[in-house]
């Protein structure tokens, strides 16, 4: 009987342990850990489907690269800079931040989820054409 | 002969720990050096656009010949069936993988994107032969892992022989697939050459026995458990062999090479003019390296004694780094000749020769590969038992009457 | 015998779940099948073109540098004040015939080869030649080991050896990676010259033609045809797409 009250005890105290790990997890209780982040608005019109492309954007980007590097596709709508125009912040001098800054758009999550990003050691992270709020230039 | 027992590495506990511990700094030291090179970018060293493999390449280039040249004296023992040697075949795996995964550490270390090894992992193009060297190199140590495997385990001792004979022949390969790294090289008239690949197979037999007789002198000899003189003897004589292999190696490339008119200017660098390159070629590659230990290995063989076998290998050590040195730098020193028959010059170091000077980081690295080879060694030897107890004339001698 | 009341609902539960999961699992790929049939009408480039460059040399003359100063700036080469180590994709060469003394001035950069020794030697495959005739560096793919740059006949290559930020847009390039002359392939692809050959007939002398190799009725097959053009080391048999007249 002993044993029994034992093993049922301790099992008690591994689902509180994962209830605890599990509750802890929600941002909405965590206040002295990492902010869950508020993701900037883009400033042009909705292209795609936020929830979607928050899972699927890296296959995308790397499909796609593969494609125009290879085979010279360009798409005028799958362009870097189509996503950085869009996904501009504007810094306190009123022009896009690049990526050194915490407030890009890429940093944002990429930063909270701590999965480095490769992209802009090569690429220029900030659009050459700017556009305002409401996706006019 | 009686029967080989095989026992850990025995020193007291102070002494091993004290010497793994400067093994560890050296490491230390070593990856300390990559990460300034590749956070602060290549600019920081003495490679540039012009010699753009340097003195980590050397290292690399020489522990990876070593490794595969250091596994020969277990293959001596296993398929030429030399009683001599069977005792050391354990150590010759060990030292194998060990100076492989060395020389490996610094060339993946001194990539410019060392990061992406998966990628490097992944994607293959199979008309490089970097890209068949990945096989090559990680299957060697498969290869070495399951030789050892039949040597240290004695249901798989049937085995052996297979595995010996399996491990023999990739490691030719291994090595042709290493001067050919040099050999595929059509755009450098220092290099373009098939004899490369047999050359790097007499460097590594050379290289990987010195590195051997120097380990069994400090773990044996320096330990108080003497060797057999006829064992320091046969090695000695072996090392004169394979030193000897290498000069008329080197002794083919050149005469070839300046029979063509087309060389003339390559050869003359190399040979005459090339400065730092020319003296190590003569005094470091050819006298240190060959001739030196050539006349006090060839002499009587009573004075084949271990110091004289000793200092002959680190003479071939020494050499040996001079000549990869000379190969992999003088290679690129000598500009690429884009007109033949016309002067060049221009903004990016056309027609002229390329100086190079190794920085404190490269050596560093470099020096970390090797002390990642003698870290491996220590621990393996202390934990397993790959050393033979006792190397006198009763183990290794077949014409000893006990 | 009572059958369990909750088997079904189990069976149901276990049923949806499998189901479910396969189609999380599928979905992701038949959403890109169909992003990728979408793009299916896009121009791509075909071996039926092959790019190539003609470079006049008695045009050229040895204080004319508008290819080099045009291609840094398009790139975005910013130079360190490091000679060794700052890239150059384009460079002038100064010739001296040994024998005559009669001297010549060129622009040399990769030369596009048909049979591209960095293309064979690349371990990774990122250094490939596409399939109208430009040789290209990967850069997502390049492990930065330089074997390519050992390879190259034409010293073409250079290797990014610092930190690199303010790239352009249409030509990322990063430490760890190596490049060279693209042809100026974001260019070509819609239509454009590279820039070289623009500030050559802008700025400079006039000495270059790009074009496609393969159209008969184009600048640079007529001028090959009338006067002939010359492959710098033609004898490695690596049939490059700049050609030179006048060397």
């Amino acid at each position: 009987m002993i044993r029994r009250l034992s093993l049922r005890l301790s099992l008690m105290a591994l689902l509180a342990l994962l209830g605890a790990l599990m509750v802890s997890g929600n941002p909405a209780s965590a206040e002295s850990r990492v902010p869950f982040p508020r993701i900037p608005k883009a400033l042009g019109a909705t292209v795609h489907d936020g929830v979607a492309i928050r899972s699927e954007h890296m296959k995308r980007l790397f499909h796609q690269r593969d494609e125009t590097m290879r085979q010279g596709i360009r798409p005028k709508d799958e362009r870097l800079q189509g996503c950085l125009s869009c996904h501009a912040v504007k810094g306190e001098d009123g022009h896009a931040v690049n990526y050194e800054d915490p407030k890009h758009f890429c940093r944002v999550c990429h930063d909270y989820a701590a999965v480095k990003i490769d992209c802009f050691e090569c690429h220029a992270s900030t659009p050459d054409v700017e556009i305002s709020a409401g996706g006019t230039q | 002969m009686k029967p080989i027992t095989y026992t850990r590495l025995q020193m007291p506990s102070a002494t091993y720990f004290s010497r793994l511990a400067v093994a560890l700094g050296v490491v230390a030291v070593g990856l300390g050096s990559a990460w300034y090179m590749e956070h602060n970018g290549h600019w920081v060293t003495g490679m540039d656009n012009q010699t753009v493999w340097g003195m980590p390449h050397v290292f690399a280039v020489f522990l990876i010949v070593a490794a595969s040249g250091a596994l020969n004296i277990a293959s001596i023992g296993t398929v030429f069936g030399r009683t001599t040697y069977k005792p050391l075949g354990r150590m010759s795996g060990l030292l194998a993988i060990a100076l492989l995964i060395g020389g490996l550490s610094v060339l993946m270390l001194d990539l410019g994107r060392p990061d992406r090894l998966i990628v490097a992992m992944t994607h293959y193009n199979f008309s490089s032969i970097f890209a068949w060297n990945i096989f090559l190199y990680t299957g060697f140590m498969a290869v070495s892992g399951l030789y050892l495997w039949t040597m240290m385990d004695r249901p798989m001792n049937r085995f052996n022989k297979a595995a010996g004979l399996l491990a023999f022949v990739w490691r030719l390969g291994l090595t042709t697939g290493t001067g050919l790294i040099f050999g595929f090289l059509i755009a450098r008239e220092a290099f373009d050459a098939a004899v490369l690949a047999p050359l790097f197979i007499a460097m590594s037999f050379a290289f990987g026995l010195a590195i051997f007789v120097l380990v069994l002198a400090v773990l044996y000899d320096g330990a108080g458990r003497p060797m057999a003189g006829y064992l320091v003897r046969r090695m000695g004589r072996l090392l004169a062999i394979f030193v000897a292999a290498v000069q008329y190696f080197v002794l083919v490339q050149h005469l070839t090479s300046l029979y063509a008119a087309e060389h003339a200017g390559v050869e003359r660098f190399i040979l005459i003019e090339g400065g730092a390159i020319t003296a190590l070629f003569w005094i470091g590659q050819v006298i240190v390296g060959g001739l030196i230990p050539l006349i006090m290995l060839l002499g009587n063989k009573d004075n084949l004694t271990l110091p004289r076998v000793g200092t002959a290998a680190v003479l071939v050590i020494v050499g040996g780094l001079a000549q990869v040195y000379v190969i992999i730098i003088g290679g690129q020193a000598y500009p690429l000749e884009l007109f033949p028959g016309m002067t060049e010059t221009s903004t990016f170091f056309d027609g002229v020769m390329h100086t190079y000077s190794p920085s404190i980081a490269e050596i560093g690295l470099g020096l970390g590969g090797c002390a990642i080879a003698a870290t491996i060694t220590m621990i393996a030897m202390r934990m397993l038992d790959f050393l033979p107890a006792d190397l006198s004339d009763k183990t290794v001698n077949p014409h000893h009457k006990s | 015998m009572t059958e369990c009341p909750t088997s079904s609902s189990r069976r149901q539960f276990l049923n949806a779940a499998s189901v479910l999961g396969a189609g999380m699992v599928i979905a992701p790929g038949v959403t890109l099948h169909g992003i990728s049939e979408a793009k299916a009408g896009l121009p791509r480039v075909s071996s039926k073109v092959r790019w190539g460059l003609l470079v006049d040399a008695n045009k050229c003359t040895a204080e004319c540098t508008a290819c080099v100063s045009a291609c840094k700036i398009e790139h975005g080469l910013e130079g360190h004040g490091r000679v060794k180590t700052d890239a150059q994709w384009i460079r002038k060469v100064e010739l001296r015939d040994r024998g005559s003394g009669r001297t010549q001035s060129l622009p040399v950069m990769c030369q596009h080869c048909d049979e591209p020794p960095c293309v064979d030697v690349c371990p990774t495959g990122a250094s490939f030649k596409r399939a109208d005739g430009i040789v290209l560096v990967d850069k997502h793919t390049c492990i930065g080991c330089r074997y390519c740059m050992m390879a190259c006949p034409y010293k073409a290559r250079s290797f990014v050896h610092e930190v690199t930020t303010g790239q352009k847009s249409h030509s990322p390039r990063g430490k760890g990676t190596v490049e060279s002359c693209t042809f100026c392939v974001h260019r070509v692809d819609v239509g454009r010259q590279p820039a070289c050959v623009e500030a050559c007939h802008k700025d400079g002398k006039g000495a270059m033609t790009f074009g496609d190799l393969k159209d008969p009725n184009s600048d640079i097959s007529k001028k090959l045809v009338a006067h002939g053009g010359v492959r710098i080391r033609g004898d490695l048999g690596l049939d490059p797409g700049v050609r030179y007249q006048g060397v």
